[in-house]
């Protein structure tokens, strides 16, 4: 759990930022929020809430957070659950329903629910709103769901139609719905060990460790090591760029307890890499620091993802300052304007181009990551996202479009 | 010297905070976003007319406003997308004003360009809609006098710089910006008021909008 303190802040987005997040926090007076997910270590969302959670209650407002059960069975069908949401062919029966529906009901008795704000982060723990009574209930849906699988999509409709409000991540994921929904973006920590700045002897040090010279540019990409990442795409960019220059490539990350296949998809990575020692392949769970120093050390990094919610990888890479290849995809464009804080692109050609271009133009690679900085500054960091929730907690109880508190 | 003067009323200042609602409706042709200009609630034309100045603070390339930049950029319009980007938002005292001149410039561009009509944008890149839902709240700020109004401005977020030039004049409709309104009607300093009504406010990005109201202030009062 996060220890930074809110004031700590300031110093990065400015005292009156600091003083309008504890203006509005009083108006949230004598509310209980319970946030609801499924995992609570690993991927975005325990990232952001383990974040979130100790920093609200820090401005007083009395913020829970609970996880659900669920198994082996259970998350092999919600994972599956997440890749048809995402558009990719999945098989899913009847049996993969009822497990799902299952567990839910089990999560249903178990799970005592408390709020007078229930926030239900994901598909994992949808169900759980057959337990609404005077309450408000959110959805918080993470996922890339601009052309889901309509089976399951429709599945879930009948859960989300009970909620008071939806949140997605980006316009392109939101679909007509009878509730109220709203866009908010997630966000990175500038505090957290993950995005503060290092010494240059803690970044030599993770290169020194892991093998990786500085002589050669590094290409990297960090991310779970799942189809949704192209991780093997991302080799054959590097391969392309190989070609013309000589450069390693760093695939690093974590896994997350919800996620089964990514054991999988890593020895497929591997395989591909074998015979190559200049790419570095990293499984590198809850290691903030060491992602850092990668990340710092890293001249070019690219997120070749086929599907992406929003992409908190870019936002980091981003707030670093660093030039950044991204597929054009999910929330990735509202937070890299092609040419401008970044360079997007559509396949593996494209993205192995950028790559070629912003090694040869070391001064276009520095304005970019200059701009991206910026971006991230205004507009995606933790203080702007408390301050989504706690009007998008408000919202609840007004409807109007000028809202005076 | 008038800063010394005493306002009749105090001024408090109020912040503003936004959060973007979406409608799940969503345009791929300018027949699809004329119509729906004409349609969706107020708020969504207010929020792809005033997105750009609270989000990009800082030197952009965006046009400002969406409706310009999707028509260019997607559609590669970008005739129509010049017409619609230099429309004078300053010079319209309501929303619905506002929207009639979007809508008549999309109309009379596809009267005079038929063909327009046929384009469509790519999968992934139709104009979505969204509206802005705003937080009005009043903070511990409150000037007496305009020394105390322009050593507040200095430290004030840009949020509530935001509220009292661009959204109380035009989504809550007061016909002027809260500034000049209180100069003149608090301070009886029309002649500072009306030097504040005349700047085009759409033009700054808000850090500048912040530093030039303070000089104009300043230079009036002799600090």
């Amino acid at each position: 759990m996060n220890t930074t303190k809110i004031n700590e802040y300031a110093a990065v987005v400015g005292q009156p930022i600091i003083d309008d997040l504890k203006l509005l926090s009083k108006r949230l007076k004598g509310k209980v929020i319970q946030n609801i997910n499924s995992t609570a270590v690993g991927g975005g969302v325990a990232e952001i809430l383990s974040r979130m959670v100790p920093l609200l209650r820090e401005l007083n407002i009395d913020t829970h957070w609970d996880v659900i059960k669920g198994g082996r069975q259970f998350f092999d069908v919600t994972k599956k659950f997440h890749n048809a949401l995402h558009g990719r062919p999945e098989e899913i029966n009847q049996r993969d329903l009822d497990i799902f529906l299952e567990i839910s009901q089990n999560n249903i008795e178990e799970m005592d629910i408390y709020g007078d704000i229930v926030f239900v982060h994901d598909p994992q723990p949808i169900v759980l709103v057959k337990k609404k009574k005077e309450n408000k209930w959110i959805w918080r849906c993470h996922i890339d769901v601009s052309s889901p699988n309509q089976m399951i999509w429709e599945f879930l409709e009948d859960f989300i139609f009970n909620y008071d409000a939806a949140v997605f991540s980006s316009p392109a994921f939101s679909p007509k719905l009878p509730i109220r929904q709203f866009l908010i973006s997630p966000s990175i920590d500038p505090l957290s060990d993950k995005n503060r700045e290092l010494p240059q002897e803690t970044i030599d040090g993770v290169l020194r460790k892991y093998e990786i010279y500085k002589s050669k540019p590094i290409i990297t990409q960090i991310s779970r090591f799942d189809r949704l990442k192209d991780p093997l795409g991302v080799i054959e960019v590097y391969k392309q760029v190989k070609r013309y220059r000589d450069c390693q490539l760093l695939l690093a990350g974590g896994g997350a307890s919800d996620d089964p296949e990514g054991k999988k998809v890593l020895e497929e990575v591997k395989d591909k890499a074998k015979h190559d020692p200049d790419i570095h392949i990293l499984l590198l769970p809850q290691n903030d620091i060491e992602i850092n120093a990668l990340q710092r050390a890293s001249t070019v990094i690219i997120q070749k993802s086929i599907k992406e919610g929003f992409g908190l990888t870019v936002t980091e890479a981003l707030w670093k300052a660093k030039p950044v290849v991204a597929s054009n995809v999910g929330g990735i464009p509202l937070q890299i304007t092609h040419k401008y804080s970044g360079l997007l692109c559509n396949s593996i050609e494209g993205a192995g181009f950028a790559i070629k271009q912003l090694l040869n133009s070391p001064e276009y690679a520095k304005k970019l990551g200059e701009n991206g900085r910026e971006h991230v500054r205004n507009n995606f960091l933790l203080t702007r996202h408390l301050k989504d929730y706690m009007l998008l907690f408000l919202s609840l109880y007004h409807r109007e479009d000028v809202v005076y508190l | 010297m008038s800063e010394l003067l005493e306002a009749k009323e105090p001024f408090r200042f109020c912040t503003r905070l936004n959060l973007t609602e979406l409608t799940g409706l969503r345009a791929s042709t300018l027949s699809q976003l004329l119509a729906l200009i004409k349609e969706v609630p107020g708020a969504c034309i207010y929020h792809h007319t005033h997105r750009f100045l609270q989000q990009h603070q800082y030197i952009s390339p965006e046009p400002p406003n969406d409706f310009a930049y999707w028509v260019t950029s997607i559609l590669g319009e970008g005739g129509l997308g010049e017409r619609l980007m230099s429309i004078d938002t300053i010079q319209f005292p309501t929303i619905h004003s506002l929207r009639e001149k979007i809508a008549k410039t999309i109309e009379d561009y596809l009267r005079d360009n038929a063909l327009a009509n046929l384009k469509f944008s790519a999968e992934g890149e139709e104009f979505h809609f969204l509206k802005s839902v705003s937080f009005v709240l009043p903070t511990n700020y409150v000037a007496c006098n305009l020394k105390e109004f322009t050593d507040i401005l200095e430290k004030i977020t840009i949020d509530s710089i935001y509220f009292h030039i661009f959204e109380a004049r035009l989504r809550i409709g007061k016909g002027d910006n809260d500034f000049s309104n209180w100069i003149e009607c608090s301070i009886g300093n029309k002649k500072l008021a009306d030097a504040i009504s005349r700047l085009d406010p759409y033009t700054y990005t808000l850090e500048d909008l912040r530093k030039t109201v303070i000089e104009i202030v300043k230079k009036d009062i002799h600090i």
